[in-house]
């Protein structure tokens, strides 16, 4: 499966009358199996373009082309639960077909056993993405798209819930957009990074990491880093 | 507790007041109690009461279903909202007696006639009840089923309905006690039957502990219903928020 975005600009119109330019032509493509790192500064359109991919706004010039059967797993930046519906509730919702077993394993990776029968309104931030991530994952995906998914989590967090993360990715083949601030999180998730440019957006610099994510030792990662930021810049 | 001593303090002042300005024009409660006995015996008592509270269940049901889908139909699209809110105004502001009596007219003195009235009396505050509810509908919950390809039904159910469950418990609320008291006028101008009628009976007789009865019995059916049909349904919908302290 592939995932191609063409676009070519979006505008939106204020409500005073003035046309914003939000998005500038930007141009990717995905395949299964590959994790693609949108980053960018906050507000240059990032979450505006998640939301064309994900059919969400159709007002936009270009295209999309993403096969039509594609089950989508989305993490949106805010964990979006039904806080009527009780934790198993939220993520059977979404994945009706999803086996117990499969179900179990999912609570059991992300820790969440305890929580099934609670509401979202009982669950701290932290516990509530993570609820976010097994509905994702419940799907069963084709296309996992991550929004900041891993923001104003502390560090210990973060780290334990990218390597869930990584773990659920390598886990089958699925075509991933993650979104993210954090260069740590793109270089130890990321297959190929797109580096955006403020508002309105456009790719600035394409990176692809060719080391596969299970063999990035610290050592590797530290020299990606540093290649990063010198390339970052000389583009600068 | 608390409730109990609100009702015998009523029965208190009530008997005390009665005491106070005679039996003619206010009965004591015992008074009005052998009427009630007497009614029930000869059977008169649930003949009416049940006519009145068998269109009041098909009115409210029928207020509520049109009601409901009309004001989701406006907080959902522009279009039925700019079409549809003239028509609201205009039944927002008839008077009920003016429905009724152009009801009866048109359609005669029939029973059709006395429920349709009193459900297109309680329609508008249906409709627009639902339509704010509808209105603060949370959008990215509604995105969030859209890009999990939630089936429209699966997502109705689950995603837009416990949003709306507290404004239907609230249109129900104040739409009973619409009907209730809509009920008893449209059966005192056209209807052999129901407490209504039985009222205009007591009124032409200046007959007070009967009308006494009558409506003391009617309004322990409301509350009976309030205590048990409305309230449980409420706190059922709003079982997942966290309690107030």
């Amino acid at each position: 499966m592939r995932l191609e975005v063409e676009i070519t600009g979006k505008t939106f119109r204020s409500a005073a009358g003035e046309t914003h330019e939000v998005l500038a032509p930007v141009k990717f493509a995905l395949q299964s199996g590959e994790v693609g790192v949108l980053i960018g500064p906050s507000g240059c359109g990032k979450s505006t373009m998640l939301r064309i991919i994900l059919g969400l706004d159709r007002e936009f010039q270009g295209r999309i082309a993403r096969p039509p059967e594609a089950r989508i797993g989305m993490v949106f930046q805010e964990p979006r639960l039904l806080p009527w519906r009780s934790v198993e509730q939220n993520v059977r919702l979404a994945a009706p077909g999803i086996s117990d077993a499969k179900l179990s394993e999912l609570f059991r990776i992300l820790e969440l056993e305890a929580h099934r029968s609670h509401f979202p309104g009982e669950l701290s931030l932290g516990l509530a993405r993570r609820v976010a991530l097994a509905r994702a994952f419940a799907v069963g995906p084709d296309l996992l798209v991550l929004d900041e998914p891993l923001a104003s989590l502390d560090d210990a967090l973060a780290g334990r819930l990218r390597d869930e993360i990584a773990t659920l990715v390598a886990s089958r083949p699925v075509m991933t957009l993650l979104v993210t601030h954090s260069i740590d999180d793109a270089i130890r998730l990321g297959d190929r990074l797109l580096f955006l440019s403020p508002r309105p957006a456009r790719i600035v610099q394409e990176v692809p990491i060719s080391i596969p994510r299970a063999g990035r030792t610290e050592a590797e990662l530290g020299r990606i880093k540093a290649e990063l930021a010198a390339l970052l810049l000389e583009t600068k | 507790m608390l409730r109990l001593l609100s009702f015998v303090l009523f029965f208190a002042i009530w008997w005390l007041a009665a005491l106070f300005v005679g039996g003619a024009k206010l009965p004591s409660p015992p008074a009005v109690l052998d009427v009630i006995i007497a009614e029930a015996s000869s059977g008169a008592l649930f003949l009416h009461l049940g006519a009145t509270l068998a269109r009041v269940t098909l009115a409210f049901v029928l207020a509520m279903s049109v009601g409901s889908a009309i004001g989701y139909l406006m907080g959902r699209v522009k279009l039925a909202d700019r079409l549809g809110d003239p028509w609201l105004i205009l039944l927002l502001n008839l008077p009920a007696l003016v429905v009724i009596v152009l009801a009866y007219i048109w359609a005669g003195l029939t029973e059709a006639a006395a429920i349709a009235a009193i459900a297109i009396n309680k329609l508008p505050t249906a409709i627009v009840t639902l339509r704010e509810g509808t209105r603060a509908l949370d959008r990215s919950l509604d995105e969030m089923a859209s890009v999990f390809a939630m089936p429209r039904w699966r997502a109705f159910r689950h995603v837009v309905l416990p949003q709306l469950a507290p404004y239907i418990a609230a249109s129900a609320r104040s739409g009973l006690s619409l009907v209730w008291k809509i009920v008893l006028v449209a059966e005192l101008l056209g209807r052999p039957n129901g407490v209504g009628f039985e009222i205009g009976v007591a009124f032409q007789l200046f007959d007070t502990p009967r009308l006494l009865a009558y409506s003391l019995t009617f309004a322990a059916v409301v509350l009976v219903i309030e205590t048990v049909l409305v309230q449980p349904f409420e706190a059922r919908a709003t079982r997942w928020r966290p309690r107030a302290a």
